[in-house]
């Protein structure tokens, strides 16, 4: 069944659950009948927004293909925390390889689905940002490329938390890390769903766990298609951004609202949507809660890296339109 | 049917008839022509179902081989050389996950120097990487070898490598009678995956393991192979049962019964071993050879079983373990101890083993005037002078 937008920032709740909608248009999450993809006992850091992006795009790709999906996963927090052995919190099938292959394992997958006649059951990839941007990124353009029937999700946490908190690809200007002490003055980060986006994939989307309804969309819109997709989801570390657990979903959104996360869907490489800003604000309110941006605000304020980094939200905006208003259709 | 042949070729005509459902790989000489022709294979249908991927890396291929095996397919795929150990990570994967993937490798050196020729230096880099790994001796063999490496592969749920010399084997053309799809039928069962990615039967494969398991879990990969040198034999009894030729096994022994001298050597170069041993018999010369087919797991009971009552062994090495000397002859002496033993390392990067050559070399033996160390027709004059500059 296809899956109609919702949007909900009029009524100023991202709250997971409706029951006052239609059962199809619930929430996957309010839905007694979820997977639990990613289920208790993980031993993820209080307040991991990976931990928490995870099962929500896992529960939404599960209830999309009718619990027919099998899942790739890269080294990293994501596979450290989730299966201890023994244990393991996966109630979906699910294959931890390498580092730097979890595209190309998924693919591996693919092939042998098709090869077997098996269209029914669908393959997702997922790693960290320092797995898909950086280490992985040959065998992700190569599937990309080939139009392998994937979807991959890349949780982006800005670094690579796993071996604690040294800079990736992805990690943005100016921040903190135990390998960029003093603060990086490297680029923007590589913004690998642009880069996706070259490949002229079906479908490329941004999300964060801020807006959990719009996470839970994507992923079920991203099923909708054949062939290589990408959903870049942006997932705060508690433990890496130095911010208290409990502020989790409320520095997403301050990285939705300042410009710096852009959160939008491209089909074919072409921008389709993007989540229009309702109140704009400085970048600096993105960063202030964030130790590891703290050295911006010592005793000899950097503005020029916070000038640098708002230069880079507005381009953003420009880019994707993020302060027109919505369409009235 | 017999047919004059590349045995490139001969190779992935054979790989299609077993079958697989996944070939991927990445070019590399000399390994190219075996996946040019699977390609073609695919492309006509001739092979299917099975879908070819054509993947941007050595890594990727063993990455696309892993999950189409661990999803319950059928994954084969080949390299050589650098795109060997462009996989290396993976490699240990696929085997530390139990996953029963054959690889055909076309020998090649490892640069730098980059060198395009010849030797086992690739293979051997990989030695404990968890892989079996079966040594051709002719282009015959490699194509039989295949068909019996699946069979290895999936009875144990193990990864199976076969070597067969870059450009001497896999370049030449000759007579090669390429086992036949009812005759591979007949001796290769479908492929069932110990255990697969299925939705309808959830499992984690691949969970990390902590110091409380992993040795435990190594073990059972050691021990596994312990029990591969039971399976090696019996499929290659088996194999000669369907095919009416023998190929394969743990070692093959020409004229080993009573000889002083025995060469240990592996791959294509056992033939010019045997011309010249043949030569010296005539002669009257006590000299037999030891083939060793898979290399690991190392058949310590059946080498040693062949060298007993041998008053030396030379071991022909062709690849070279910096600083140490050889790599097989580590494995010979642990299995005849008190046995003296001389490592020749010969026809590295593609070197001509002549022989001329081994005819000196094997006399020198016999009068037990071989160094524990030679490096077969190394020039002298210039590693002297290079020597002379940098002291
Ligand atoms: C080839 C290789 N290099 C390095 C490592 C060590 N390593 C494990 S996880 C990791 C970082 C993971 O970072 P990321 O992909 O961003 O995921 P996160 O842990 O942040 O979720 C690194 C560097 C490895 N496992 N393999
Ligand atoms: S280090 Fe960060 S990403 Fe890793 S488990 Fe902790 S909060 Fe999550």
């Amino acid at each position: 069944m296809p899956v109609q937008r919702i949007k909900f920032y009029q009524t100023g709740s991202f709250a997971v659950g409706n029951r006052l909608l239609d059962p199809d248009q619930r929430s996957v999450q309010a839905d007694t009948a979820r997977t639990n993809s990613l289920t208790k006992g993980h031993r993820a850091c209080q307040g991991c927004g990976e931990a928490l992006g995870a099962r929500y795009v896992l529960d939404a790709v599960m209830r999309a293909t009718g619990n027919r999906a099998v899942t790739v996963n890269a080294t990293g927090c994501l596979e450290v925390f989730s299966t201890p052995f023994p244990e393991s919190s996966w109630r979906v099938p699910w294959l931890h390889s390498l580092f730097g292959n979890a595209p190309a394992v998924a693919t591996g997958v693919a092939a042998a689905l098709r090869a077997k006649g098996r269209t029914d059951v669908r393959v997702v990839g997922q790693g960290g940002d320092g797995g898909t941007v950086d280490i992985g990124l040959a065998c992700l353009s190569g599937m990309f490329e080939r139009n392998d029937d994937v979807l991959y999700i890349c949780y982006d946490n800005g670094g690579y938390m796993n071996t604690g908190v040294q800079r990736s690809g992805a990690t943005p200007h100016g921040a903190v890390t135990t390998t960029t002490p003093a603060g990086n003055s490297f680029g923007q980060g590589k913004s690998l769903p642009l880069i996706a986006m070259a490949h002229r994939i079906p479908y490329v989307a941004t999300a964060t766990v801020a807006d959990l309804r719009d996470l839970e969309y994507k992923a079920t819109r991203a099923m909708e298609f054949r062939g290589a997709r990408y959903l870049h989801v942006l997932v705060p570390c508690p433990l890496g951004w130095r911010t208290g657990s409990g502020e989790t979903i409320q520095v997403a959104r301050l990285a939705v609202e300042t410009g710096v996360f852009p959160v939008f869907e491209a089909v074919d490489g072409e921008v389709t949507d993007a989540t229009r800003i309702r109140r704009l604000r400085p970048v600096e309110d993105y960063l202030r809660p964030q130790g590891r941006f703290a050295h911006l605000f010592g005793d000899t304020p950097r503005d020029d890296v916070i000038s640098r980094i708002q230069a880079e939200a507005d381009r953003n905006i420009r880019t994707f339109g993020l302060t027109e208003p919505d369409e009235v259709s | 049917m017999r047919s004059q042949i590349e045995g490139s070729r001969a190779v992935a005509q054979t790989v299609a008839r077993c079958r697989p459902e996944v070939v991927c790989a990445y070019p590399i000489s000399p390994q190219t022509h075996i996946v040019e022709a699977l390609s073609v294979l695919v492309a006509s249908g001739e092979l299917a179902p099975c879908e070819f991927v054509n993947v941007e890396s050595e890594f990727g291929a063993m990455s696309v081989a892993i999950g189409a095996s661990a999803t319950g397919a059928r994954a084969y795929t080949a390299t050589a050389s650098q795109g060997l150990l462009y996989m290396a990570e993976a490699l240990y994967n696929a085997s530390g996950l139990g996953l029963p993937i054959v690889m055909t490798v076309a020998n090649r050196a490892i640069g730098a120097p980059i060198n395009i020729w010849n030797d086992h230096s690739d293979a051997m880099s990989q030695r404990d990487s968890g892989w079996i790994q079966l040594y051709a001796e002719s282009n015959q063999e490699a194509a039989d070898l295949h068909v019996q490496a699946f069979r290895i592969a999936e009875e144990l749920s193990l990864p199976v490598m076969v070597c067969m010399d870059g450009f001497v084997l896999t370049h030449a053309v000759e007579g090669i009678d390429v086992p036949s799809q009812e005759q591979v039928e007949a001796f290769l069962p479908p492929f069932e995956p110990r255990q697969v990615l299925d939705p309808d039967a959830p499992i984690t494969i691949g969970a990390m393991v902590g110091p409380e398991a992993f040795t435990e879990v190594r073990y059972l990969a050691h021990e596994k192979h312990r029990r591969a040198l039971e399976v090696i034999p019996r499929v290659a009894d088996d194999f000669a049962r369907t095919f009416w030729r023998s190929s394969g096994g743990l070692v093959h022994s020409y004229g080993c019964l009573g000889a002083e001298t025995i060469v240990v050597a592996l791959g294509s170069v056992l033939g010019t071993v045997k011309d010249t041993v043949d030569e010296l018999r005539a002669e009257g010369v006590s000299i037999g050879v030891l083939g060793v087919t898979s290399f690991r797991p190392f058949p310590s009971d059946a080498v040693r079983a062949r060298l007993r009552g041998a008053r030396r062994v030379v071991v022909l090495e062709r690849a070279l373990a910096v600083g140490m000397g050889g790599i097989v002859s580590g494995d010979v002496r642990e299995s005849v101890p008190g046995t003296p033993i001389s490592t020749v390392v010969a026809g590295l990067g593609g070197r001509p083993v002549t022989k001329k050559s081994l005819r000196a070399l094997f006399t020198d033996a016999v009068a037990d005037r071989l160094e524990p160390l030679t490096f077969l027709d190394l020039k002298r004059d210039v590693v002297e002078r290079e020597l002379g500059r940098t002291s």
